[in-house]
């Protein structure tokens, strides 16, 4: 048990690759044994994980569980692992969501299932050290890696246009990542002159001096790399395609865990490497993020693919989390970054429940659905849940971190803030009317293609249940009690502030002392 | 914790577990669920009582259950307030709710939803309570949006229907759009003080810039707007009776759209010391309760017909609470939720009978065949008109005497007129249905409603015709004044009596108000002694702009919702698909173009790409190493 908890984080990390290597031998014929052992695998994982919450320690913003070993001596690239209260959580959610995703799939996925359950193992593999790495090089060779599977899964196991989009994703975020490489590599020169060390250990590099305009160069390249992560608006459009024609199970992952690294690497990276930067760059991008708010939310508003709409909610409600972020408060920090965790519970169960109404209906045209809620009660209560979960119904997990977002925003930007509120009212429009159209009233055309799909609807089974219920849970654990959660949230975040602030203070500083000797 | 403490949290607590027990288990309980439910609302109901008499005869107190949201400087936990207000409150809705879920068991009786539909009737008991006994604005929000979404599954309950789950939807955005200005009001609140803690932020009211004050109050009287269906976010409730008609006796008329005024009256000190916006609130409620009677003097859909009342009477108690009369407003929204309550009952009782039909134009005739029904529906009728002994017309009239006597003669005079058009709206109904010549389907078997739906009924009927005695003496010296207006005692006085025009005076106008509406409506529908038809073709344009709802659905599709659509469309369309990915793919096209001369190095595979990638960026950084 202490060699477990001391290298807690590296077992974590390297347990799925040790999955894929138990299920080499087994024969790729042999798909159901192929399943079940890698889901069964990933729920270890998962169990695994939550040992970090259980020895988590809330109230320090250090990091914890830190594991460091030399990695390439020459320029001081290290093997630095470390979580704080943020990637705790996001851990976690990673564990969970691979676990449910590879749950989910059972019924969809059904040729070359030895492949598909290897390409997930391994991406759960990457994630979790993209997460957890402190080392600045380790992170990056991580969050390359991410790129490979993912690519794969869609295009593989994808619908549609899949080949179109997978390469789209993986070009758009591999030109992003490049121009994020550089501004990382030079910062990591700056170092170097400056201290006459090699270092990629990003606790260091946060001491690093950089001159103002140098970096808002660096910022904008490393914001490039982040924002088509996130996405921002306008960096969005690769998102709505690789969404949309990814598997249920690339689909949960993307939403729920991928698209967590570009603000993820904002709050590590970005914004601590280069405060000043941030300070000054942060209400463009408070505008940048109310724009994706409304638009993200008009654009769903007149989908016509039920899985393009949840896919655009996501430019919504990113959107949301920017803007929180870059207020630069602690409260909006707070829900910042809880609307992270919430927007992988609740947008990954959407997309779960999009995934069932497509394999059972063939069809994910809003206009040819209808009336599924008299064929499936329960699939109706759960995904009733989950939108209103979206919406940000109180109760449920969506409405704190929104509400938090808002309020603790509204400090720094009122009017902003006033009309990224009028966000929750088309969050309302285009979820609710999805909802409708999609479960409750007939489809147009009585004659439609579909109707025999629609008159063997069957209600959600036991394994769907059990994929989804873990999310529903969480909706409403976070909507009611989010103590556990914030707790250790609140001294990461805190933390943050003081090392902006520090900036600030001297930041404002200097240009006091300008304007006195221009004076 | 002690025993009033734990009697305040058991008063949700068992509208919290009957909502997951009928939810979960309903399928297996078949109809008892219905008793079930009626009795776990009837112990809150006897609880709430309880908690009156403690706090009647010794003090408030306030409770907090358990901290929830810290984040930052934000301490907010879910902690309750339990004054006079909120045990009036507590009682009323506790008490409207055990007689609805009574009252339901009959009325749902072969629903095959019948589980589902308590199951989610004691989730709304349970929000609304939580709701009148927060006492921060943080929980207050999240259960007045609660409340919302019970409305939302309630009024779509029959999904299937399409107009039912339009009506559904549309409440619930409408309300959105409300809340839009609530939230933002909690935000300019917060930044101001600092606090969501009512006593906290009541204390610092005072002090600050009355250009804040306005504004959040105004702010925060958006959200009522919406949620009390006042104009112009009105439209959702008319449509909101496609929902079973108790749960538009208890939401749509006794509790949730109530809540508005109750929150007006809750934060009565910041509203106090904005006497502009107070102003607002005022010609808001003014117009409503005149615009509303004046739509509903000719509609024919008997559940319309009372909707447009409720929303009509909501208007009168803004009026009261716009002119600081807060205990006048209070009055009245207990003795409306009696009397509507009443109605709703009974019209959906008259629904029952002639299997689910709503239309006068086919009713006629029912009191021989329905006399409970028409009995108590002409008790509810005459407490609406204002007719005394009845409750209406002791608590409408506090409303107008104030209005009057605080020197607002505009208003009071408007609110006379909507008076007499309340009197003739209601008899018109009155007369139709029960009295005039019967024009129902002769293959149709009337017949009254069965006892567990009449009880209910009855004991409203004996409420609504005794309640009002709280009210006497009249004005400042009624029981219920003495007893309420101490929670008031810290509001600014801004608008105090000018006039001292005796009650009785007062009243005797308000009476003949309510008697001549009835008397025209005799004349017309009973007496035959003018034909309605004349009277409809010499003021055409004015009727045809009453029975259309004054074209507000058609107004708001044609400027708000179709153009916006449009917008949407374009910006999919063009904005997203032509010109942002159009120019990512642009500029890949154009690498790929070069690509095509560089062919000979790429092989497919996309390890050997991440390779290059990774020999590239070794070979940069060994370049500056080696430098």
């Amino acid at each position: 048990m202490a060699f477990f908890m001391k290298y807690i984080l590296t077992i974590l990390i390297f347990f799925p690759t040790v999955a894929v290597l138990i299920l080499l031998p087994i024969n790729k014929k042999n798909e159901g044994l192929l399943r079940n052992v890698a889901t069964l695998l990933s729920l270890i994982e998962f169990i695994a994980s939550c040992y970090l919450f259980r020895y988590f320690k809330p109230d320090t913003y250090k990091f914890q569980f830190i594991e460091k070993f030399n990695w390439i001596q020459s320029f001081g690239a290290s093997y630095f692992l470390g979580i704080d209260g943020i990637s705790l959580f996001l851990i976690l959610l990673t564990t969970l969501l691979t676990f449910v995703s590879l749950l989910s799939s059972y019924r969809y996925i059904k040729d070359h299932v030895k492949e598909f359950v290897i390409l997930m193992l391994l991406l759960e593999t990457f994630m979790l050290g993209t997460f957890a790495a402190l080392d600045v090089l380790l992170f990056y060779v991580f969050w390359e890696f991410m790129l490979i599977p993912m690519y794969f899964i869609i295009g593989m196991w994808g619908t549609g246009k899949r080949i179109y989009s997978a390469v789209k994703f993986f070009l758009y975020t591999l030109a992003g990542s490049l121009i994020m490489l550089f501004g990382i590599i030079y910062i990591f020169i700056i170092h170097y002159q400056q201290t006459g060390n090699f270092t990629f250990n990003l606790i260091r590099l946060y001491n690093t001096n950089i001159p103002v305009n140098l970096q808002i160069l660096l910022f904008i390249a490393l914001f490039l790399g982040f924002a088509i992560k996130v996405p921002i608006f306008p960096f969005h459009t690769w998102l709505p395609d690789a969404h949309t024609e990814a598997p249920t199970a690339g689909s949960v992952i993307l939403a729920g865990v991928l698209l967590k690294f570009g603000i993820y690497g904002f709050f590590r990276f970005a914004i601590p490497l280069l405060p000043d930067a941030a300070l000054i760059l942060a209400p463009y991008i408070v505008v940048i993020g109310v724009i994706g708010i409304l638009y993200g939310a008009f654009v769903s508003i007149v989908q016509k693919d039920l899985k393009r709409l949840v896919a655009f909610s996501s430019v919504s409600h990113m959107g949301f989390i920017m803007v929180g972020l870059f207020a630069f408060t602690a409260i909006s920090i707070n829900g910042a970054v809880y609307q992270l965790l919430n927007h992988g519970v609740d947008t990954g169960a959407l997309f779960l429940f999009v995934g069932m109404i497509y394999e059972r209906m063939h069809t994910r045209q809003i206009k040819d659905l209808g009336g599924i809620a008299k064929k499936a009660p329960i699939l109706t209560v759960l995904f009733l849940t989950s939108v209103l979960a979206s919406v940000g119904l109180p109760g449920l997990n969506g409405f704190i971190g929104e509400f938090l977002i808002l309020i603790g925003s509204f400090r720094s930007y009122p009017v902003l803030t006033i009309i990224a509120t009028s966000g929750i009212i088309f969050a309302a429009v285009y979820l609710l009317w999805m909802f409708q159209r999609v479960m409750f009233q007939d489809p147009h055309d009585q004659i439609a293609p579909y109707d025999h799909h629609l008159e063997f609807f069957d209600d959600m089974n036991l394994r769907e249940i059990i994929t989804v219920l873990p999310l529903i849970i969480l909706m409403f654990l976070m909507g009611f009690y989010p103590a556990p959660f914030l707790d250790r949230i609140d001294p990461s975040v805190l933390h943050f502030l003081t090392m902006l602030n520090h900036h600030k203070i001297f930041y404002n500083a200097i240009k006091i002392k300008t304007g006195l000797s221009n004076a | 914790m002690d025993f009033k403490t734990t009697i305040t949290w058991l008063i949700p607590l068992f509208p919290l577990a009957g909502w997951l027990l009928w939810g979960l288990f309903g399928r297996y309980l078949k109809g008892f669920s219905g008793y079930l439910a009626s009795a776990f609302i009837g112990i809150s109901f006897i609880l709430s009582v309880i908690l009156f008499f403690i706090v009647a005869y010794s003090h408030g107190f306030t409770d907090t259950l358990y901290p929830w949201v810290h984040a930052g400087t934000l301490k907010v936990g879910v902690s309750a307030v339990i004054d006079r207000l909120s045990v009036i409150m507590l009682v009323m809705v506790t008490g409207v709710s055990t007689l609805v879920h009574i009252y339901s068991i009959g009325y749902m009786q072969d629903d095959k939803g019948f589980s589902r539909y308590f199951s989610f009737l004691n989730l709304f008991v349970f929000s609304m309570i939580m709701l009148v006994i927060s006492n921060n604005v943080l929980l207050l929000y999240v259960f007045w949006e609660a409340v919302g979404f019970c409305s939302y599954i309630l009024i779509g309950f029959w999904y299937e229907k399409k107009s039912a789950s339009d009506a559904g939807k549309k409440a619930f955005i409408v309300n959105r759009v409300g809340d839009f200005g609530f939230a933002t009001g909690i935000f300019l609140l917060f930044m101001t003080t600092k606090t969501l803690n009512y006593e906290k932020i009541f204390a610092m009211v005072p002090t600050m810039p009355t250009l804040t004050v306005t504004v959040i109050a105004l702010l925060l009287f958006a959200g009522a707007v919406g949620k009390s269906a006042q104009f112009p976010l009105h439209v959702w409730l008319p449509d909101a009776m496609e929902g079973p008609t108790p749960v538009s006796a208890l939401i749509h008329a006794a509790t949730m759209v109530t809540a508005g005024v109750y929150m007006i009256a809750r934060f009565h000190v910041l509203f106090s010391y904005s006497p502009t916006a107070s102003e607002v609130v005022l010609i808001v409620g003014t117009f409503t309760a005149f615009f509303a009677a004046f739509i509903a003097l000719t509609q024919y859909d008997i559940k319309r017909i009372v909707a447009y009342s409720t929303v009509s009477q909501l208007g009168y108690m803004f009026m009261a609470v716009g002119i600081g009369s807060y205990t006048a407003g209070m009055f009245h929204l207990i003795s409306h939720a009696i009397f509507k309550g009443l109605l709703f009952l009974t019209a959906g009782s008259v629904m029952h009978g002639l299997s689910g039909e709503l239309d006068l134009r086919k009713m006629g005739g029912l009191y021989s065949k329905m006399k409970t029904t028409a009995i108590t529906f002409i008790v509810g009728g005459l407490a609406l008109s204002g007719i005394p002994p009845f409750s209406g017309f002791f608590s409408k009239d506090a409303i107008l005497a104030d209005v009057y006597n605080k020197g607002y003669y505009f208003a009071w005079a408007v609110g006379e007129v909507a008076a007499l058009m309340t009197a003739f709206y209601i008899f018109r109904l009155i007369f139709l249905a029960f009295f005039a010549e019967s024009k129902i389907d002769k293959g149709l078997h009337v017949h009254e409603s069965p006892k567990i739906m009449t009880i209910p009924m009855i004991i409203m009927a004996v409420l609504a015709s005794t309640i009002g005695f709280l009210g006497i003496p009249p004005l400042n010296h009624s029981v219920f004044y003495k007893f309420l207006h101490v929670d008031f005692q810290n509001a600014k006085n801004f608008a105090p009596i000018v006039n001292s025009m005796p009650w009785y005076v007062l009243s005797s106008i308000s009476v003949a108000a309510g008697l001549i509406g009835i008397y025209i409506a005799y004349l017309l529908y009973i007496k035959k002694a003018i034909d309605p038809e004349k009277i409809k073709n010499m003021f055409k344009p004015v009727y045809e702009l009453s029975y259309n709802k004054v074209y507000i659905d058609e107004i708001y599709d044609f400027l708000i919702v179709k153009p916006m659509l449009v917008f949407f469309g374009f910006l999919w369309k063009v904005v997203d698909i032509k010109i942002i990915d159009g120019a990512v793919n642009g500029i890949a096209g154009a690498f790929g173009n070069f690509s095509v001369k560089a062919r000979k190095i790429q092989n497919g595979m996309l390890m050997s790409y991440i390779l290059t990638l990774s020999i590239g960026v070794a070979a940069v950084l060994f370049y500056y190493f080696i430098r």
